[in-house]
């Protein structure tokens, strides 16, 4: 049975200085939740105090229901893997596993039958003899999730368990560990600064930015509906444009903004006229082809990549403003020529000057 | 062109005279010989040279006043044949050297283990407990240590505070040995610090994987602390024994320099030292010297063989 981690006005203090505000958050049994945000946000921080390796200094952690701050950390039913994998040096990967089971004093042949299981899981039964040193990154990593498997825990953290990894391996770890979710069915909550990650292994993120969430959501509700434009520029690879624009016009049913030496016409209202907006799009939703969407401005092109499926194209926009495009196929676009982007009229975002989204 | 050889020397420059090439080679290499100068000059003047004169001087009869007198083997053989205070220097330094080491390096961890909670002060306390290295082996020392275990010392009342009469430690030979070990553990600040740059090389992560699995702080310390700090135990347990078979001037000042009660306290180095400068027999001296050089090289080895069954590398 799968369990619920539910945060209620969580907060940590170091001294007089406040790193967590007030965190209010639900996680719901078998979800695989992921703290998103830039270093030092305090989603290492939030995953250290659900553990029980950080105090809380105020508000509720509760599991199943159950009041958990000042549960030990071994109490919880929780295991963790560390960035840096956290593997005894001197112990062999099968004393790795098993440390954990021979301190909870459980019968040897329990502690053998669990290290077999979870080494058939991860595929690391050649291994069990060697020692972490003699392992590569990945299968250190494997070790790293097999100490967490052995212990049949309620709820996996994962604390940036991918970022010591090459970037090839990053993928396969991630492919593995959603597998594993799949497998498992636990809770799992997974701390990273990678919003591909998140996108790609979540079924809720929750987008931190300096002790405070941003916004709690379905991966493709964040990158559809971002609730700000710190969440829109953080989710979403390459990152989403803004334009610094200016509302000319508007009314219930609309608005005029200029952005980027240009109208735009927008279908829903944004304010008043001489409002100051941003009107972000992301670069995957702007197109150069007549007929691709709504003309968004006039650009000079500075650059551009082939990236074999796509075609990234970094232009300035007569007013100055840096936009970059992502059209899908390998497209002949010379740099220093002018083009018409054109934006897919239901995929753009508008902030107000506060960030929100409107 | 000239042709060039694989060193990097044509053959023309290989049949230039010898003079010419070391003149070109001084003009090249001349700093850095300079800078070597100094440490050539006491390597060679200061060290090398009077090691290898000793050795010369273990096979003779010399005694700093007549020519050497070339004697072969046989002061090793009433070393090892004939020489009762041989046997006896051996064995209290090695009582010295049995007691005194592990008992240091426990003492030292221990202290580092709490020095290494993250108290405050912690700079103050670290200078404070590493200030006996820095005097331990001070004539000074010694002679407070002297006064400390005299049969009328602050020991002694101390515990007679407590209706205990305590012997005179110095002059009883049960005793006077354990001064010299007391004084020895004193000196933990030396392995203390070591220890503690140890402890801070242990990842936390380890202490917090530990203890989510639920083990106690006695566990993590067999488990993790004990093993993965080998290195740095091995390290002190290496320095300190040479440092104790090397242990001179606490016994000669606290028995006056005779080893004394009953040779309890006539520590090898004590001895040779006898030998040399009471007695003037150099070669016999420069024997035992060599001798011990063996006993400690024979120790390190041996330390550095069995090392690979308890000492853990990360890498």
């Amino acid at each position: 049975m799968s369990t619920s981690v539910v945060l209620q006005q969580v907060e940590k203090r170091y001294g007089d200085v406040e790193v967590i505000h007030g965190i209010d958050l639900n996680i719901d049994p078998g979800e695989f939740t992921v703290f998103v945000g830039p270093s030092g946000c305090g989603k290492s921080t939030l995953l250290r105090m659900i553990a029980g390796l950080e105090p809380i200094s105020g508000g509720n952690l509760l599991i199943d229901g159950e009041r958990m701050n000042e549960v030990p950390a071994a109490k919880r039913g929780i295991a963790m893997v560390f960035q840096s994998y956290a593997l005894y040096p001197h112990m062999s990967v099968y004393q790795n596993l098993a440390f954990g089971l021979e301190t909870a004093r459980l019968p040897k042949a329990e502690i053998q039958q669990r290290v077999q299981k979870a080494a058939e899981i991860l595929r690391i039964e050649p291994l069990l003899k060697r020692k972490p040193k003699q392992l590569s990154g990945g299968q250190r990593q494997r070790v790293a999730i097999g100490r967490a498997i052995v212990r049949e825990p309620r709820i996996f953290l994962f604390d940036e368990p991918l970022s010591n990894l090459d970037a090839e391996l990053r993928v396969q770890m991630r492919v593995e560990i959603a597998k594993l979710h799949n497998d498992l069915g636990n809770t799992m909550i997974y701390v990273t600064h990678d919003q591909v990650e998140a996108m790609t292994i979540a079924d809720k993120i929750v987008v931190l930015q300096a002790g405070i969430i941003e916004q709690v959501g379905a991966p493709l509700e964040l990158y559809n509906h971002p609730r700000n434009r710190f969440v829109a520029g953080f989710i979403g690879s390459p990152k989403m444009n803004f334009l610094e624009a200016k509302v000319e016009a508007a009314d219930a049913a609309g608005a005029k903004l200029r952005a980027g030496g240009s109208e735009i016409v927008v279908n829903r209202a944004v304010g008043a006229g001489g409002d100051e907006v941003t009107f972000g799009v992301r670069p995957e939703h702007i197109g150069i082809s007549e007929g691709s969407g709504v003309e968004l401005a006039n650009v000079k092109v500075d650059l551009v990549e082939q990236l074999g499926g796509q075609t990234m194209v970094y232009a300035t926009t007569a007013d100055g403003q840096a936009l970059t495009i992502a059209v899908d196929g390998q497209r002949a676009v010379p740099p220093g020529s002018t083009l018409t982007a054109y934006v897919d009229p239901a995929r753009y975002h508008v902030f107000g000057k506060d960030g929100r989204a409107i | 062109m000239t042709a060039r050889s694989y060193s990097g020397i044509s053959a023309t420059e290989r049949a230039v005279p010898f003079v010419s090439w070391w003149s070109r080679m001084w003009s090249r290499n001349a700093p850095g010989y300079l800078f070597l100068l100094p440490w050539f000059l006491g390597f060679f003047g200061l060290t090398l040279g009077p090691i290898l004169t000793s050795l010369y001087l273990s096979f003779t009869d010399f005694d700093l006043l007549t020519p050497p007198e070339w004697t072969g083997a046989a002061n090793y053989v009433r070393i090892f044949t004939a020489d009762p205070k041989f046997a006896q220097s051996m064995r209290v330094t090695l009582s010295f050297v049995l007691f005194s080491v592990p008992l240091k390096l426990a003492f030292a961890l221990g202290v580092a283990l709490l020095l290494n909670r993250g108290m405050r002060g912690l700079p103050i306390y670290r200078a404070v407990f590493y200030l006996p290295s820095l005097l331990g082996a001070s004539v000074a020392i010694a002679v407070l240590w002297r006064q400390l275990f005299a049969g009328d010392g602050v020991v002694n009342e101390f515990l007679l505070m407590f209706g205990i009469e305590g012997p005179s430690w110095i002059s009883n030979p049960r005793f006077s040995l354990w001064t010299l070990i007391a004084l020895a553990i004193w000196q933990f600040g030396s392995p203390m610090i070591i220890f503690l740059a140890g402890l801070r090389q242990i990842p936390t992560d380890m202490y917090e994987a530990a203890s989510l699995d639920g083990a106690s702080k006695w566990r993590m310390f067999w488990k993790i602390t004990l093993p993965l700090l080998t290195p740095v135990i091995f390290f002190n347990a290496i320095i300190q024994t040479i440092e104790g078979f090397k242990s001179f001037t606490p016994a000669f000042i606290i028995s006056g320099g005779t080893g004394n009660p009953i040779n309890s306290t006539l520590f090898y180095t004590l001895y040779l030292y006898q030998e040399a400068f009471s007695f003037f027999r150099m070669g016999y001296a420069s024997a035992l010297a060599w001798i011990l050089l063996i006993i400690v090289a024979l120790f390190t080895g041996f330390s550095f063989l069995t090392s690979k069954y308890w000492v853990h590398y990360d890498n």
